[in-house]
């Protein structure tokens, strides 16, 4: 780990600590916005972390600034880091400013955008946009451009994911002065924008795993039954080690399409980790459960904050069958003797999609 | 408590990536007509004329110094060897345990003089080596260790049995783990490591069929048996400490989730380039499990590369390696449909069956899977 990271993931953890409790991830949960926490993830620049220092980034590798959405992961997520950081690059690689606050983003269907004086007419729609009735900025990519469309300019209907956060739907159609609109940039087409929105998912899958796992191996060490914690009896060990193979394996396909997401193999990273992390969340928050008994099935408990969590956001952004389909295709494309050299050398998943 | 499940990112090596280029060209040639059901014995598969070239071509003991026979390469460079070979169902056995763990072990605790007269045979893909670890009594747990090397004038006499020595038939000498002092009950104390020459009077070498009809693996029973004491590996009575230590050689690398790879491929070769939906899923979650596991394990040749501890690293590796071939076989008679002798099938319908066959032993040999898991349950600190 560079040094610019590790004190970044150092003050990002303590920010989170101190300032992220339950409260918090379940503030989130109602569709709320803990705006104490927007502050000071915000105080830290963090949703630049993605972009040019000369945009008001930090200067950091890609692949190490998207490293920090897994820490917000780990506390439920209950601002949208992520959401932030992603729109933030899509802005900055269309020349665009970067939202004042806090921005998510979409792709627009049925979109129609064409010039209008000197400006432009923009309409469309899209459902389920994570946190846009909190957004300043909702970033919204199609026909042909991006658009950066502040609150006023469109009608949010609030939604929800299946553990609550806001997952809104939008509609547009609102004339537009021309610096909120520009050309789509080539990096981030409509496979790269679902892409964007399930590496972040994997990202913060791999960090809720990892707080499931401590709090599960927590908890077994303080539960007392037959005069001793079960932590002590060798079915809850087992049972905690694959926890731990799975939180590890996340931890490592999430990092594999973090360190893809700036060359040609992003999409293959994605899929990889999508449809790896998203199995690993099925099967920890199943054995979590598991070993929490009864407490961990209350409202009451905080381990729901994840595990709820980890069960809606695998379904995402494409679901693992979305993305082994579209692994599968890729691997295809040579199969027998093209399988092993697909496995070491990944072509472009583009082509083969 | 809160364990450190990140593994590094191998860094990207040109000369390793080279190297592979090279070596896929000479495995094409060397296996070209080889069938996939032979290239299935994969690390089973004992070849020596094969070992002899690839010790030709330096790529047996990459890694140890040249003095020694090695070729001073990189670990990422070995890696690279390594899988190519095992991916491509190549006949590595005979020199496999000798480059893997018995070389490294005299490396590290060898003479000068046991370290110039080994090392240079097993980098020429010469000299073989075998594990004797296990006993009839003596599985999981180790320490329990009964065969006995009793200390005499000018050497040792050795009394016992190891079982389920992979290789015992072909290899020249074992790396015997036995007790040299104290009672079993002594566990770890008084535990040492000899290499034995397996010509040497008093050493009954018995091959035992396994479940996929292959003569791999042996009891050997020692009846007095002489080894001179310039046989002893390390330090009497340090046996336990230098045998865990190659475990992390052990259990991390890719033959821990590349076993079922002839299966794997002879599958997409069948289902061709449009399946259909639930086929292409089925093939696309092998691939995230296998890049993932490819990420890991090559994570974790850097943590060793660093002299890093990766032994909790390495097990989750080889737990999750093991689930992963042993599902292959199950996925593939989802997949495809084999009827017993059917002319479009049968050739893949033998390799099924081989490969069936040959799957529980993954989650046995090098620690089972409850060993394993419990490794990692006391990396959690819960034991
Ligand atoms: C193909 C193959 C090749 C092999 N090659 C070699 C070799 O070259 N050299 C060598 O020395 N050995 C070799 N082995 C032996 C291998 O190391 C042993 O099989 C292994 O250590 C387990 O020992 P065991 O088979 O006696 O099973 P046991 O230890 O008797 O275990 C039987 C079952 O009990 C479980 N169990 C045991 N202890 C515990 C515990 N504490 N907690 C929970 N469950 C437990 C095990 O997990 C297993 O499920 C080989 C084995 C195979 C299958």
């Amino acid at each position: 780990m560079n040094d610019v990271l590790e004190i970044l993931t150092e003050t990002a953890t303590r920010l989170f600590e101190q300032k992220a409790g339950d409260d918090a991830a379940r503030a989130a949960r109602r569709g709320e916005l803990p705006e104490s926490v927007w502050d000071a993830v915000a105080e830290i620049g963090l949703p630049f972390a993605l972009m040019p220092e000369e945009a008001g980034g930090f200067g950091l590798a890609e692949a190490d600034a998207l490293r920090l959405i897994r820490i917000g992961g780990g506390f439920g997520s209950p601002v949208p880091l992520g959401e932030t950081m992603l729109a933030n690059a899509m802005l900055a690689a269309a020349g665009l400013p970067p939202a004042d606050r806090i921005a998510t983003f979409a792709e627009l269907e049925d979109a129609h955008v064409v010039r209008e004086g000197d400006g432009w007419r923009v309409s469309g729609r899209a459902s389920g946009v994570p946190w846009a009735r909190h957004a300043g900025t909702i970033t919204l990519l199609g026909g042909g451009h991006i658009i950066a469309a502040r609150v006023g300019d469109l009608a949010v209907t609030p939604g929800e994911a299946g553990n609550g956060l806001a997952r809104d739907d939008l509609e547009i159609d609102a004339r537009l002065p021309a610096d909120q609109v520009a050309p789509r940039p080539a990096r981030f087409d409509a496979d790269a924008v679902e892409a964007a929105g399930a590496l972040m998912r994997a990202l913060e899958m791999a960090g809720a795993l990892q707080t499931v796992l401590a709090l599960t191996v927590q908890y077994a060490g303080e539960r007392i039954q037959f005069g001793k914690p079960i932590a002590k009896l060798q079915a809850i060990q087992q049972q905690l080690a694959v926890v731990a193979d799975q939180c590890a394996a996340a931890n490592a396909a999430a990092e594999l399409a973090a360190d893809a997401w700036d060359g040609d193999t992003s999409l293959l990273g994605v899929a990889v980790a999508k449809a790896r992390v998203g199995e690993a969340a099925g099967i920890a928050a199943s054995i979590a459960h598991q070993v929490h008994g009864a407490i961990g099935f209350t409202e009451e408990h905080r381990l729901h904050l994840f595990t709820k969590a980890l069960w809606s956001w695998r379904d995402e952004f494409g679901s693992e069958t979305v993305w082994q389909r579209r692994l599968g295709k890729a691997a295809l494309a040579a199969p027998g003797d093209g399988f092993w050299p697909f496995i070491t050398a990944p072509t472009v998943l583009e082509q083969a999609a | 408590m809160s364990a450190d499940l990140s593994y590094p990112a191998a860094p990207f090596s040109e000369a390793a990536e080279q190297l592979r280029t090279e070596v896929r060209a000479f495995l094409a040639e060397e296996l070209a007509g080889v069938p996939p059901l032979v290239r299935a014995k994969s690390w089973n598969g004992f070849d020596a004329a094969f070992s002899r070239k690839l010790g030709a071509r330096g790529w047996i003991g990459m890694t140890w110094p040249t003095q020694y026979g090695g070729h001073a390469r990189s670990n990422a460079e070995r890696y690279v060897v390594v899988e190519e070979t095992l991916a491509s169902g190549a006949p590595v056995a005979a020199h496999w345990i000798a480059d893997r763990q018995s070389g490294p072990l005299l490396l590290r605790y060898g003479t000068e003089a046991q370290k110039q007269r080994y090392l240079p045979g097993m980098a020429a893909g010469e000299t073989y080596t075998c594990i004797g670890m296990s006993e009839p009594d003596v599985g999981s747990d180790l320490a329990a260790v009964r065969t006995r090397a009793e200390p005499v004038e000018g050497g040792f006499r050795i009394n016992g049995t190891k079982l389920w020595t992979t290789n015992a038939h072909n290899a020249q000498f074992m790396l015997l783990f036995c007790r040299t002092s104290g009672t079993p009950a002594d566990r770890h104390k008084g535990t040492s490591q000899i290499l034995v020459d397996l010509s040497l009077p008093g050493i009954d070498i018995r091959p035992i069929t396994d479940l996929a009809g292959e003569r791999h693996f042996n009891e050997v029973v020692f009846d007095d048996a002489f080894v001179p004491a310039d046989a002893l590996i390390g330090a009497e009575g340090n046996g336990w400490e230098q045998v865990m230590s190659e475990l992390a050689y052990e259990r991390s690398g890719p033959e821990r989730f590349l076993s079922s790879m002839a299966l794997l491929v002879e599958m997409t070769r069948l289902l061709g380039t449009t399946p259909g939906d639930a086929a292409e899923a089925a093939v696309g979650r092998l691939v995230a499990h296998l890049m993932t596991l490819r990420r890991m394990s090559r994570g974790v040749a850097a943590m060793l590369e660093n002299k890093q501890d990766a032994g909790l690293h390495a097990t989750i590796v080889k737990d999750l390696g093991a689930l992963f071939e042993q599902e292959i076989p199950d996925i593939a008679r989802q997949l495809i449909a084999v009827a017993p002798n059917a002319p479009a099938t049968r050739e893949f319908g033998k390799l099924l069956a081989y490969t069936v066959a040959s799957v529980p032993a993954f989650s046995l040999r090098g620690g089972t899977r409850e060993i394993l898991r419990g490794i990692i349950a006391r990396g959690l600190g819960l034991r």
